[in-house]
């Protein structure tokens, strides 16, 4: 049997624009994959704690209130002190074009402006997936 | 087991991994529970069943806390429905819980209904298994709520809390009997609104006239708002005098070995089918058996007859 992508989407620190991320939740359970969705208000630790506990493959941030800087990458460096950096995290939301190739350096892996279409997002996810029963 | 050795020393990501091997049936599952078995048999299970958006999930919140300011460590299955469409879940259960996510001693998990291929009922159990074996006090299962699951959660709970909410009384009236048998404890949520105590009575009048007590202990009714928190602490008391008296009665073990019967009859039926199915080249053959059933060439019991005798006598020679 294949091994169903899960993915987290979360949306860190006091932002409450919750309608991105919502959307994206709803579009990529439609697309087929099983979403976690933990709501507003979350810490860097909170995340990485349910991605740890949900055994996701992916984890998907949203962020529209200028906060991506700091915790975008905090949530990739807890992955990693948890030994779980094969978690690939990804995110989207008002994210200036500039900010995004710094974001990609520290790990995050790909970005999503306002606008991009679902199938951009499930490009990705397809491209990144664990392909075999691991 | 590496993996084994992990979970019983109780690391997150090692339990983790295992309830993904369970759920994806991956390779190694059966060795792992295997493994597993002589490390159970320590939690409490509690099932949380009833209608959607009944508060399950906010009220299992409110009973983590209990637990933990008794030093309990908790582990939580909530189930969501997967699309019968596209396969996909959305799983909002944990949303409720997430002031516990950076708990250690709370492990929550998501898991998606799969429709019946998975079968939410054995992932379900075998995650059970998972969780106790890692040393987690109780476990709470949460289900979707309709249909299938309300039987299986009662084989899997040892102890059912019924949720149910003000505004569907009706719906009671037409569940009648059949209700009786799902709860062990008809938890009355959202009594903050309207109409709580109408279907208090509701329920009472409906237990009255089904409850036959020389079958089954006592049920109790409990009203609570998991919303504002109250009720929460008669609650959790009942379920911990319950449990107690379901240990002492005698009745837990029996109720514990029923679902053990259950199970293995279900690996046997699962087994023996796979097994049959492949000594008969069952799927390779269906399509050219229907078709001689569909055209009146085979008559259908005199054809599985054959296919009995062609069986018994291969296994008798052999
Ligand atoms: C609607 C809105 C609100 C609503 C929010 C309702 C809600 N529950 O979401 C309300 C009125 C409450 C609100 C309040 C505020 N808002 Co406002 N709001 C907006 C607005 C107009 C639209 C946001 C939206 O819903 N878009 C629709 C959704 C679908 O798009 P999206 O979130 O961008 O998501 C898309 C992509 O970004 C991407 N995406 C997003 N997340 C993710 C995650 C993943 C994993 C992936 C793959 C993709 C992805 O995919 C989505 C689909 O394409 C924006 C302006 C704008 N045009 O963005 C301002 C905006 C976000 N708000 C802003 C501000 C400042 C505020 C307030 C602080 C006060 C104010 N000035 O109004 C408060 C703060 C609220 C809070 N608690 O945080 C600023 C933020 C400035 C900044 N970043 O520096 C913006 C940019 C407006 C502006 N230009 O000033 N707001
Ligand atoms: N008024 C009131 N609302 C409540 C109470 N308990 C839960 N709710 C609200 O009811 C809604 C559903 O709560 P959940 O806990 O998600 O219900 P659920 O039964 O787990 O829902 P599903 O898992 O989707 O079936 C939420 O908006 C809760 O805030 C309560 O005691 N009183
Ligand atoms: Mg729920």
């Amino acid at each position: 049997m294949e091994r169903k992508t899960r993915i987290e989407i979360a949306k860190p620190g006091l932002d409450g624009h919750d309608r991105g991320a919502k959307y994206i939740a709803r579009a990529l359970k439609d697309a087929g994959y099983e979403v976690i969705y933990t709501g507003i208000r979350q810490t860097p630790e909170s995340i990485v704690a349910t991605a740890i506990q949900e055994d996701v493959d992916f984890v998907g941030l949203s962020l529209l209130s200028g906060a991506h800087n700091e915790l975008f990458p905090r949530v990739v460096e807890l992955l990693k002190a948890e030994g779980a950096d094969d978690i690939i995290v990804f995110g989207g939301g008002v994210i200036p074009e500039e900010d995004v190739e710094s974001l990609t350096k520290k790990g995050i892996q790909a970005i999503f402006r306002p606008g991009t279409p679902i199938s951009a997002v499930i490009d990705f996810i397809e491209s990144k997936k664990k392909t075999t029963a691991a | 087991m590496e993996l084994v050795k992990g979970i019983t020393a109780g690391n997150i990501r090692s339990i983790a991994r295992a309830v993904s091997i369970i759920e994806n049936n991956m390779e190694g599952k059966e060795e792992l529970l295997d493994e597993l078995h002589p490390h159970t048999g320590n939690a409490v299970v509690w099932g949380i069943t009833g209608p959607p958006g009944a508060g399950k999930s906010t009220l299992a919140d409110k009973l983590i806390q209990k637990e933990r300011d008794r030093g309990k460590k908790v582990a939580v299955i909530a189930v969501d429905p997967s699309s019968p469409f596209t396969g996909g879940s959305l799983l909002g259960d944990r949303l409720r819980m997430q002031t516990h996510a950076t708990d250690p001693g709370v492990f929550i998990r998501s898991m998606a209904s799969r429709g019946h291929l998975g079968g939410i009922s054995t992932a379900a159990f075998d995650a059970v298994k998972i969780f106790d074996a890692a040393g987690y006090d109780t476990i709470m299962v949460e289900t979707i709520g309709v249909g299938q699951t309300e039987v299986e959660i009662i084989e899997l709970s040892d102890i059912v809390m019924l949720v149910l909410v003000p505004g569907m009384g009706d719906e009671i009236q037409a569940m009648k009997a059949g209700v009786m048998e799902i709860g062990d404890i008809f938890v009355i949520n959202k009594s903050d609104r309207e109409g709580a105590e109408r279907l208090k009575a509701e329920v009472e009048y409906v237990l009255m006239i089904s409850e036959k007590p020389e079958e089954s202990p006592q049920k109790t009714i409990c009203m609570t708002s998991a919303r504002d928190n109250t009720g929460i602490e008669e609650l959790y008391e009942i379920l911990q005098s319950k449990y107690k008296e379901d240990l002492e009665s005698g009745f837990l073990t029996e109720k514990r070995k029923r679902r053990l019967t259950k199970e293995l009859s279900n690996l046997f039926y699962i087994k023996t089918r796979e097994f049959l199915e492949e000594q008969l080249s069952v799927q390779a053959q269906m399509d050219s058996w229907i078709e001689g059933i569909y055209k009146k060439e085979i008559k259908p019991y005199k054809f599985i007859s054959e296919k009995m005798k062609e069986l018994t006598k291969e296994y008798v020679k052999g």
